[in-house]
């Protein structure tokens, strides 16, 4: 373990039977260790990202809106005002005399253009050290043009990327519970945390759909401004992705008794389990009737397509690093499921309780990283022999450059990957990167 | 005849989909290209994990740029703490020969001082052997991607260059091309039996072949020494009208200083004479360039490029009925644009209309003139985003858009070709091997908008021809 800056050693952890599982995280990252995590922006800006009919205006340079552009395989249904990028893009003389005027000038004429129902306006690191007022100009434009504007104080530099999360949860419950204008049944839930990449809400609200559960909204994925105002009426809050959107379901049960629970939509078991689990919510029989059939029919499609690949990947080795320690759990279980070993499991934004929860799951002498960065990944992955990896665009180049197969799951992916439709398609794209060909001729497979 | 369009802050002034990037992206990519250089950017951690994911997803390479990662803290008292740990945490974990230090608004806003601040570092650690530390000043509210990657040229010339004894070299400050430009620009060097430096050189580093293990900083790039001696050459040659010249325009602070390429600073410091040309894109400016490499090296042109010429030209010959009178849209950064414009000049393409989000201002004198036998009146648009781009090419009746990845849902809308050049391209294989500069380059481009505009024919005819 000789690549572990000395200030990072507490934030990488081996599994051993009997020994402490305790593990340091959710701190800022150490300056030059070449952190994969973004910043408070980012945090915000990728948990609100999917919201459709909403005016998303970014406060700052022009970098901030120029790399987020686009930057989810979020689907919409109806609008796609997320899937731009809008700018205040300062200049020098108003970093010297001030962006308010830019900020108000652009938000009244973008509204006026594009009719948003809602704007967010984010905050960039720079904007606090000019003294802008946003939140000022924020009022006085919600008065004027009649939506819901909404400040999201994003600085780069106040924190983490899980920080931002915070913030726009913030955000989004200014809206929840302003609005009255929907009928929702009393079996109704809200989808926290999912965020229709690849159009997976849509597969999960048919999954709940069937065993009779009414979807009230969806947040964010192909969110709408009016569904989230009137959020406060559903039943339920099923929060996936618990990282981003724990702090909102925390706000709606303290300010409205709606109880919540965290679930998972990636691999059979989780999968399963959110539908048993909301459908024990409503102590319904016919609901839970209708879940185990489902999962039954689903399940004996699968399993035996299943099958075909675990047996072209028993026994391979696997490093997970993705941004939520959630979506890593359900991960190393689903790779289990395909019978491969997860070898070294990391996340950039976890929290003591996942961790604790993945070295239970994980077997002895998996490497457990919280914050990690290139040269500890490449490391370990040497180390431990890993056949796989699993991540995002950042991690990619590191698997690659070595020789190993690798799959995207993170938000910029194109395929569906939750549920049981999402399983087939992560068993056929893990066999598709550990049994290609090319490996053949990279040279660490050469040398075996 | 050239049509301006006014200022388009007249009309909106927000940016909507910009065509541009920040600073700090060009500085990280100039510094990438020097031998075992690390980059770091001072500021929010966010500024260099987006910027590197922007750039792997171009390159498909490992991208390592460190921040200093600024807390609350550092945005109040100073980012000098933040940045000693990440010099140290960085020369611990890569050794490198060279750190390369780019600031953001974050930093420059605050008015940090890396002079003082790396001069501290270097008495602190008097005992230690540390490598190069250098600086640019990159503001994201100042120019764009293409000014940074400029500006940190000129900065690590400014920063490193010495004059001692002679040497037998030219310096080639290529711009901010693919790595296939790069390694064609070298081999165009070699044939002309020319002693080069070419900084910064990230034909390897960007693109490294499939390794055994992995490495924590890739191979390849100008080696520190180079650029060092960069004030010992005896000419310098570079490419572009533009460079880091945007970074004139809105300046409030420093308004009184001149903006400086690294070719302009070698000739005014050291007396290294330098040669400017614009990207060698089409054959005039192409030729251009050998000219220079003809003067510098006494050799004529190899015999190899006399046939490249002679073939593109062939090729000119046999596509000018599928070019002529057909009208493009282009758009990317202001050097870019200029040289396609000149290209497509050549071939009866019009450019009906150039946009950038530059702002140097010097874009429409330079195309001004170089629409020469154009039907169609051109427009050109600096510092303009891509949704001014889809407004006013709704109703130019384009036949094709040239440009980077960002421009396709324009050229989706508008149900015309895209052919895609420069940088980004983040929705296609292979950006690191497009050919642009030189007889070859433009071939590759010849080649590539002549098919794109015949398999739009092909693919719109209610006949399957065979032969077109």
């Amino acid at each position: 373990m000789g690549s572990i800056l000395t200030d990072r050693k507490n934030q990488v952890l081996t599994k051993k039977l009997g020994a402490s599982t305790d593990i340091d995280c959710a701190k800022e990252s150490l300056a030059g260790s070449v952190s994969q995590r973004a910043c408070v922006f980012c945090g915000s800006r990728v948990v609100l990202y999917p919201v459709t009919d909403a005016l998303h205006l970014i406060h700052g340079p022009v970098g901030c809106a120029a790399y987020t552009w686009d930057i989810r395989g979020s689907l919409s249904s109806d609008r796609e005002l997320h899937r731009n990028s809008f700018t205040t893009d300062l200049r020098e003389k108003h970093i010297v005399f001030g962006g308010e005027q830019q900020l108000y000038q652009s938000m009244v004429e973008l509204i006026d253009k594009l009719k948003p129902e809602a704007a967010f306006v984010y905050s960039t690191c720079i904007v606090g050290l000019i003294g802008d007022d946003v939140e000022a100009i924020c009022k006085k434009v919600e008065k004027e043009k009649g939506i819901p504007v909404l400040p999201v104080q994003s600085e780069g530099f106040q924190g983490s990327k899980k920080d931002g999360y915070k913030i726009a949860c913030d955000a989004l419950a200014k809206l929840v519970g302003t609005r009255n204008n929907k009928e929702v049944s009393k079996k109704s839930i809200n989808i926290l945390g999912d965020f229709n990449l690849a159009g997976e809400l849509w597969m999960l609200k048919e999954y709940y759909e069937k065993i009779g559960v009414e979807i009230n909204a969806t947040i964010t994925g192909d969110g709408r401004v009016n569904d989230i105002c009137n959020a406060h009426k559903a039943s339920l809050n099923v929060v996936q992705c618990s990282g981003s959107m724990m702090h909102l379901a925390k706000t709606m049960k303290e300010k409205y008794d709606i109880p919540f629970m965290k679930v998972s939509y990636f691999g059979i078991e989780d999968m399963s389990d959110a539908l048993y689990e909301v459908a024990n919510f409503f102590k319904d029989e016919e609901m839970l009737r209708k879940s185990t059939e489902l999962v039954k029919d689903e399940i004996s499609l699968l399993l035996p397509a299943l099958e075909e690949y675990r047996k072209g990947l028993e026994g391979k080795k696997a490093a997970i690093y993705v941004g939520g320690a959630f979506k890593a759990i359900s991960l190393v279980k689903a790779l289990r499921l395909l019978g491969i070993e997860t070898v070294i499991v990391g996340s950039q934004t976890g929290n003591k309780e996942d961790y604790k929860l993945l070295a239970d799951l994980c077997n002895e002498g998996t490497i457990i990283l919280d914050d990690s960065n290139p040269n500890e990944l490449s490391d370990f992955v040497n180390q431990t022999g890993a056949d796989l990896f699993i991540g995002g665009v950042k991690e990619r180049p590191i698997a690659f450059k070595i020789g190993i197969g690798f799959c995207d799951h993170n938000h910029e992916r194109k395929e569906a990957l939750a549920g049981y439709e999402g399983m087939i398609n992560f068993a056929k794209e893990v066999y598709a990167s550990v049994n290609s060909p090319v490996w053949e001729f990279t040279s660490r497979k050469k040398q075996k | 005849m050239l049509r301006n369009i006014e200022h388009k802050k007249s009309e909106y002034t927000a940016t909507r989909n910009a065509c541009k990037l920040c600073s700090p992206l060009g500085a990280s990519l100039a510094y990438k290209g020097i031998k075992a250089c690390v980059p770091i950017i001072h500021g929010s951690q966010g500024c260099a994990t987006y910027i590197r994911r922007y750039l792997i997803s171009h390159y498909r390479e490992p991208f390592d740029i460190a921040s200093s990662s600024f807390s609350e803290e550092a945005a109040v008292f100073g980012g000098q703490k933040n940045l000693n740990i990440a010099i140290s945490n960085i020369i611990e974990q890569y050794k490198p020969e060279i750190i390369g230090i780019c600031t953001t608004c974050l930093s420059e806003t605050i008015g940090e001082d890396l002079n003082m601040i790396i001069s501290d570092y270097k008495a602190k650690h008097a005992s230690e052997d540390l490598p190069e530390i250098v600086h640019s000043s990159t503001p994201s509210y100042q120019g764009t991607h293409a000014d940074g990657f400029h500006e940190t040229v000129k900065s690590l010339v400014a920063g490193l260059a010495k004059k001692t004894e002679p040497v037998d070299r030219i310096n080639l400050f290529s711009g901010f091309v693919s790595p296939a430009d790069l390694r064609h620009l070298k081999e165009i060097m070699a044939d002309f039996s020319l002693n080069f430096s070419m900084i910064p050189d990230y034909s390897e580093s960007v693109d490294n072949p499939n390794w055994s293990e992995y490495k924590r900083i890739p191979d390849g790039g100008t080696p520190v020494s180079e650029v060092i001696e960069s004030a010992n050459a005896y000419a310098s040659v570079e490419l572009g009208y533009v460079f880091n010249k945007g970074y004139k325009a809105g300046r409030i602070k420093n308004k009184s200083q001149e903006v400086q390429t690294a070719g302009e600073y070698l000739e005014s410091k050291f007396n290294v004479i330098n040669h400017q040309t614009g990207l060698p894109i089409g054959i005039k400016e192409t030729d251009k360039f050998f000219d220079i490499l003809e003067k510098l090296s006494g050799n004529p042109m190899p015999g190899k490029y006399e046939k490249e010429r002679g073939r593109l030209i062939d090729a000119y010959v046999d596509g000018h009925k599928i070019m002529f009178g057909k009208k493009a849209i282009i758009y990317g950064e202001e050097d870019l644009v200029i040289g396609l414009s000149k290209f497509l000049a050549e071939t009866g393409i019009d450019v009906v209309l150039a946009v950038t989000g530059g702002n140097s201002g010097k874009i429409k004198p330079i195309l001004a003139n170089s629409n020469q036998n154009g039907q169609e009146p051109m427009t050109i648009g600096d510092d303009m985003d891509f949704e001014d781009l889809a407004d006013i090419a709704k109703d130019l009746g384009a036949n094709i858009m040239i440009g980077n990845s960002k421009g396709y849902y324009i050229a989706r809308e508008l149900k015309i070709p895209l052919v895609r050049v420069g940088f980004p391209v983040h929705d296609r294989f292979g950006a690191q091997r497009i050919h642009h500069l030189s007889y070859r380059g433009t071939q590759e481009l010849f080649d590539r908008i002549a098919n794109a505009l015949m398999e739009y024919k092909q693919e719109n005819s209610a006949v399957g021809y065979k032969y077109l």
